[in-house]
């Protein structure tokens, strides 16, 4: 008699207790102990360095680094808001005043690479080898030949508003027409810009580990204005007492010494270096 | 029955009224225990409206609906009902019963018993494990009376339970309402099939649009009733030349 | 389209490879999909069946109001509990930022109105049908309502299978409140969105490939488990 009434506790039940059990048995193991968040770009990220960097410095100190790469814009907040223990982006005015309201603790030069201003090999603005920068801009926006922004609020972005603004130009006004601003990542706006043959920025990193899938080419570089300098930043533990500051620290010691220098040197993409080491720190004037 | 009856069931001028339409008129009545009681009438007499009243699915627009011997009991629970289309729910037959008696808070071990009782008693013992909703009509209004039936109600209102019923499955049925008001249980039930009436009638209500013409004992109402109208209805006569106002399909009267 | 040809030769070679990342990319997908449509069925299913049920005032506005929020935008959602989760919110000292816990809470957001929806339309149809017997049976709300939900099973399933496909496809909210973390969050979506914006656009294609097998799979299981269903009347 007690199977013909039990009728409530049938299969169902069964198949998600089945199905719960199985999912929570595979939950992630809990990883390493003890984990960092670090706010950075898409640009290193996409670039493919924190692959080649985290298994070197995880295997000698044994702290997991959870990367969120985001724009530049979005990880200053995110790390203003206290979710992150450091901060790695390249837009230095922004790093500088983001320690300077007590946020971050220090800032240091990382390492560098450069911008480039790509664009379609046709060159309808005739900007190839000109070694200004805002020279070149100021040739697209007189032919009016496409150019295509990032438009994110990201460093890349940042640094272009710059060089409009050293070219004493303000492209906003004719956003649509010949300007498209795509509020896109880097590796997508590299893409639609080479469908759409038209002029962009990209930093090196990316271009490198995407050109090969362009229609594009490296139109003007070397200025001194397309420099694109790293900064790692400390977060300030005493605006926000709950961060990761000593293993932060770590990392960030680590990524300024002579071995994280050398993993920077040692990566390349396709036997070129996305990425130069540059920092000029020692050990007397230890961050933090 | 150890436990004292709700019965009498009084109706202290009862109307109904939907849609500015009174279905049910002034209606008064007392209804005693013992008597299994047939209310019989044509369609859209309001037969079915006032069993749910008193049932207390539906509450009247005026009057009131009393159980006399209710003494601040909820009436409710010692009362059951057999639809005209009962509904099973997704489950086995045993289940179906089992579900009801958890209603009423029948502990565990005595349900499997009186489940066991109510499906023999139903000829129903070998689908105590089918899905209720494959059975057969005819099955199904079975399964309605056994859920009752596992019940033990004082008073068990039936509304046309062997309408679309051939006449084998309507015998089973007919044959367990007799037991049932053997063992104690108060028969409260409409039908318009006038044999089933003379069957079943201890007693007859004859209802028509909304009013009650005639409250009897069967075998002086079957002799000759009162009134003109359950007279013709007696002889069979389509009560034609009342006027009569058609409800459209899939409203429920 | 040459990417195109190339998207299917990356997913084959994905699966052929049985790539470690993508096993762990697709489990977490799983975990935090289900995981979010769990609750939002413990939450939405009863919700939905309350609101068919009962009158009271404001159900209509109750009624407009969680059609509607089934158009949520991920994005926006994912917003929102980023602000009550970061540090600099109400709930940060729980450290449940660009967490899996924090992608499921999200979704639950996403999901259970979709959920409470469909399930009030299914419990409101039945309830029209049963309302009568189970107050005849003397069912008390609380039991109308259990009996509706397990009556209503097949129908609810559809329900939480949308909510389902809702919370497996989207990614702006996972990505907000997740970050996209490597081996830590990252799940199909945002590993795609990755590659999109890499401009791996045929590896991006390639493993939307094998998400798109994967809802089929999921939706193959329920159909198997609706089966069962069915069956579970029998018992």
């Amino acid at each position: 008699m007690r199977t013909l009434v039990s009728g409530r506790r049938g299969p169902l039940a069964r198949l998600l207790a089945a199905v719960a059990l199985a999912l929570l048995l595979a939950a992630p193991e809990a990883g390493a102990d003890e984990f960092i968040t670090v706010a950075s770009t898409t640009s290193t990220q996409n670039a493919g360095l924190f692959d080649h960097l985290l298994p070197l410095f995880e295997a000698e100190t044994g702290i997991e680094v959870r990367v969120v790469a985001v724009g530049t814009g979005q990880a200053l907040r995110l790390a203003r808001n206290g979710d992150a223990d450091l901060l790695l982006v390249h837009d230095r005015p922004s790093e500088e005043a983001f320690v300077a309201e007590g946020f971050g603790s220090a800032r240091f030069d990382l390492m560098y690479n450069d911008f480039v201003l790509v664009g379609p090999s046709a060159d309808p603005a005739g900007i190839a080898g000109l070694g200004d920068a805002a020279a070149a801009l100021e040739r697209i926006a007189r032919a009016e030949a496409p150019f295509l922004s990032r438009g994110d609020d990201s460093g890349t972005h940042r640094r272009e508003r710059a060089l409009w603004q050293a070219a004493g130009n303000d492209p906003g006004a004719a956003s649509g027409t010949w300007y498209r601003e795509a509020g896109q990542g880097m590796g997508a706006t590299l893409n639609t810009a080479s469908m759409m043959e038209a002029y962009t920025l990209a930093d090196r990193g990316t271009w490198l580990s995407m050109q090969g899938r362009l229609d594009l080419g490296v139109l003007v570089e070397g200025d001194a204005g397309l420099r694109n300098q790293y900064g790692v930043t400390l977060v300030s533990a005493a605006r926000h007492p709950h961060i990761k500051a000593e293993p932060a620290q770590r990392f960030a010691e680590w990524l300024l010494s002579p071995a994280g220098q050398a993993a920077i040197d040692g990566f390349t993409i396709g036997g070129e270096r996305p990425f130069i080491p540059n920092a000029h720190w020692t050990r007397d004037e230890s961050p933090g | 029955m150890t436990t004292p009856s709700i019965l009498p069931l009084e109706l202290r001028a009862v109307s109904f009224e939907r849609d500015r339409q009174r279905l049910l008129k002034s209606l008064s009545v007392r209804i005693a225990e013992g008597p299994r009681t047939i209310i019989i009438g044509p369609n859209g007499a309001g037969k079915s409206l006032l069993l749910r009243l008193c049932h207390g699915l539906i509450a009247p627009s005026e009057g009131e609906v009393l159980w006399h011997g209710a003494q601040g009991r909820d009436p409710l629970r010692f009362q059951a009902m057999v639809m005209q289309r009962p509904v099973m729910l997704r489950r086995s037959v045993a289940a179906n019963i089992d579900f009801a008696l958890s209603l009423h808070r029948i502990p565990r071990p005595q349900r499997r018993r009186l489940i066991a009782e109510a499906l023999e008693r139903t000829g129903l013992g070998a689908f105590a494990r089918v899905p209720a909703r494959v059975l057969s009509f005819g099955e199904q209004q079975r399964l309605a009376l056994a859920r009752t039936w596992a019940l033990r109600p004082q008073v068990l209102f039936l509304d046309e339970p062997t309408a679309n019923l051939d006449p084998a499955a309507t015998h089973v049925i007919e044959d367990a309402i007799l037991a049932m008001a053997r063992e104690g249980t108060k028969i409260i039930m409409t039908t318009h099939d006038l044999g089933q009436a003379r069957r079943l009638a201890d007693e007859v209500m004859f209802l028509h649009r909304g009013r009650l013409l005639e409250h009897a004992e069967a075998a002086a109402f079957f002799a000759g009733p009162e009134n003109e109208l359950a007279r013709a209805f007696l002889r069979g006569e389509l009560l034609w030349w009342e006027r009569r106002e058609l409800t459209p399909p899939g409203t429920r009267v | 389209m040459t990417d195109i040809g190339e998207a299917f030769a990356a997913a084959f070679s994905l699966v052929y490879h049985l790539d470690r990342d993508l096993g762990e990319i697709v489990l977490l997908s799983l975990q935090v999909s289900v995981g979010a449509v769990a609750v939002a069925s413990v939450i939405g299913l009863p919700l939905g069946a309350a609101v068919a049920l009962f009158r009271f005032p404001g159900r209509g506005a109750i009624v407009v109001v969680l059609n509607a929020l089934m158009g949520l935008p991920p994005v926006v959602v994912g917003l929102v509990v980023y602000l009550v989760l970061s540090r600099a919110g109400p709930l940060g000292v729980l450290g449940l930022l660009f967490t899996p816990t924090a992608m499921v809470i999200a979704q639950v957001f996403l999901v259970t109105p979709i959920i409470a929806a469909l399930a009030r339309q299914v419990i409101e149809d039945m309830w029209s049908e049963y309302e009568e017997q189970l107050r005849s049976l003397g069912a008390t709300p609380r039991r109308a309502l259990g009996a509706l939900l397990w009556d209503g099973r097949v129908s609810l399933l559809t329900a939480v299978l949308a909510g389902f496909g809702r919370a497996i496809a989207e990614v702006g909210a996972v990505m907000i409140v997740g970050g996209n973390i490597d081996h830590v969050t990252r799940v199909m979506t945002t590993a795609i969105a990755l590659e999109v914006s890499k401009g791996d656009l045929a590896l991006a294609l390639g493993l939307g490939i094998v998400l798109v097998a994967l809802s089929i799979a999921v939706s193959a299981a329920v159909a198997l488990l609706r089966g069962t269903l069915a069956q579970a009347q029998a018992r």
